[in-house]
């Protein structure tokens, strides 16, 4: 279980990002955070795996307080959330397959596990032919695809996905979003960031919807208002 | 460490561009700093021949007994900061003096005018140190040996006094200069270092947020590190043959006192090693000092 327990996130004086959120996720959810650019969308989800930290509140993953963890150990718990991203943030210097393997690697996975593990992902996102393409010789939808791929490798309890269709076209953007409700159905709680108005309402699943960095809204299955 | 290994070599070959360039400035600063310690060898060794001609010399007056002198020189050889006495009998001085004029007729012929041997019997006395010189020729002085007849160093103080403190300055000036030209290299390449992990600062904070540890990510760096100094030190230390090979025979014309080509033929071991631990060091400690900002993720 996910718990934000009254976080804030305030860049300057009179600019917030996030003002005293209080939001609790749990295991196996399907969660799409709604608003518009500048709600606090992003900043919430950096906030989880601390890519910032908050100005004050406090975020627990399972009982750990991800708030109070240093440099030293964030890579542990970055390993139980695995993250897609808007911009993809591929590894430019590896292919498809190298870049899946390589969050095995920094988690210290087995050479035979890597092996065994990295095509099956590839194959559940379907990019087994393009496993060994760089990504620039990959289309955005391909690219993205990767990066879920990579995110799902160390099996992790939760997925994190920020705008991941922001770049796509609708067709590839469906795409996106179907594979990640099936990894949702094979048990992986999805936080799902994004201002795709069509997406969500056809998702039918909890939307928290921000507005001016606080949650106005939180529905079992929501619908995008703003 | 496999892994280290293997992310780091596939990391340098394929940023083919950045790794060559790196490895190129890195060699430069090498190279400067390998002739930097060839132009101290030779500075070292136009000293050191410079204070050889440096010496002192003890004149006897004539018909003194040989075996005085030779007691003088015994003496001379136990004193502190003496290297080397050297004793010129009187035939031998009239035959260095006669082979030194064979061509000129007319000191030869008033030199058969005068009875007997009109040279003196010398001693040369070469110091440890050229600025000891004083010291030692004021002990004899102040002997009082009846049979001394005169000491050439107060003849030649300004002109000793002179080179030995030329040969102090360049000594210092030398060294100064040197350490200040190898600092500048360093720090090229350092930056060279700095600016190559800057251009990775995305894929850095891309790993971290897959959950990658510093040190995963570090190692690889590090170890490119190693490689490039190793391919510098190496190519830094080849290009000084041919460079060398050039070079040697004009400056051996200059300088005879040394054969730099093959002083650098019999030293490779050495040199490779210095500009190989130099250039690994620096990799590596660039590598580390870049590399910090970068993991703050």
């Amino acid at each position: 279980m996910i718990f934000f327990d009254d976080v804030s996130k305030i860049y300057t004086p009179t600019q917030a990002a996030l003002r005293n959120v209080t939001l609790r996720i749990l295991p196996k959810e399907f969660l799409s955070i709604v608003g518009a650019s500048g709600a606090g969308k992003t900043t919430l989800l950096k906030l989880l795996i601390a890519e910032e930290r908050p100005s004050e509140g406090k975020i627990f993953l399972d009982g750990v307080e991800v708030t109070s963890l240093g440099y030293r150990d964030l890579p542990q718990v970055r390993r139980r959330i695995g993250t897609v991203f808007q911009d993809y943030k591929l590894l430019s210097g590896k292919t498809a397959y190298e870049n899946v393997a390589f969050a095995m690697e920094a988690a210290g996975a087995k050479d035979s596990e890597i092996r065994d593990s990295v095509p099956e992902v590839l194959d559940l996102v379907g990019l087994v032919e393009k496993a060994n393409n760089f990504p620039h010789e990959l289309s955005g939808g391909e690219k993205q695809r990767v990066a879920i791929a990579r995110a799902l490798v160390n099996r992790p309890e939760v997925i994190m996905a920020d705008e991941p269709t922001g770049n796509l076209d609708p067709v590839t953007s469906w795409e996106i979003i179907k594979l990640l409700v099936k990894i949702n159905e094979m048990g992986t709680t999805v936080i799902l960031a994004t201002h795709n108005k069509e997406i969500v309402d056809d998702l039918g699943r909890r939307v928290v919807t921000l507005e001016g960095g606080k949650i106005i809204m939180d529905e079992e299955k929501g619908k995008y208002v703003i | 460490m496999k892994r280290t290994l293997k992310n780091a070599w596939q990391s340098f070959t394929r940023n083919g561009w950045l790794s060559t360039a790196t490895v190129l400035v890195m060699t430069l600063a090498l190279f400067v700093i390998g002739g930097l310690m060839l132009v101290g060898v030779l500075s070292q060794v136009v000293i050191e021949e410079l204070e050889g001609k440096i010496d002192i010399a003890v004149y006897f007056y004539p018909n003194s007994s040989e075996e005085d002198i030779l007691n003088i020189k015994r003496n001379l050889e136990e004193a502190e900061w003496v290297k080397e006495v050297t004793y010129i009998s009187q035939e031998k001085a009239l035959e260095d003096f006669k082979e030194r004029h064979k061509n000129d007729q007319v000191i030869l012929g008033s030199l058969e005018e005068l009875d007997g041997n009109p040279l003196e019997a010398t001693l040369n006395i070469r110091a440890l140190d050229p600025s000891k010189l004083a010291d030692i020729a004021d002990s004899i002085r102040e002997k009082k040996y009846p049979i001394v007849d005169k000491i050439n160093y107060f003849e030649n103080q300004v002109v000793i006094n002179k080179l030995s403190s030329i040969m102090a300055s360049i000594r210092n000036t030398g060294l100064s200069v040197i350490l200040v030209l190898a600092f500048i290299a360093v720090l090229v390449a350092f930056n060279t270092i700095r600016i190559a992990i800057w251009a990775a600062r995305e894929e850095i904070n891309i790993m971290r947020l897959v959950g990658a540890s510093s040190w995963f990510i570090r190692g690889p760096f590090i170890l490119q590190g190693v490689i490039q100094g190793i391919i510098a030190g190496t190519v830094s230390s080849l290009v000084f043959y041919p460079a060398l090979w050039v070079l040697s025979p004009k400056l051996l014309v200059v300088i005879p006192g040394i054969d730099l080509f093959s002083y650098y033929k019999t030293n490779l071991p050495i040199f490779f090693g210095i500009l190989a631990g130099t250039g690994i060091f620096l990799g590596v400690f660039s590598s580390f000092i870049a590399i910090r900002r970068h993991l703050r993720v």
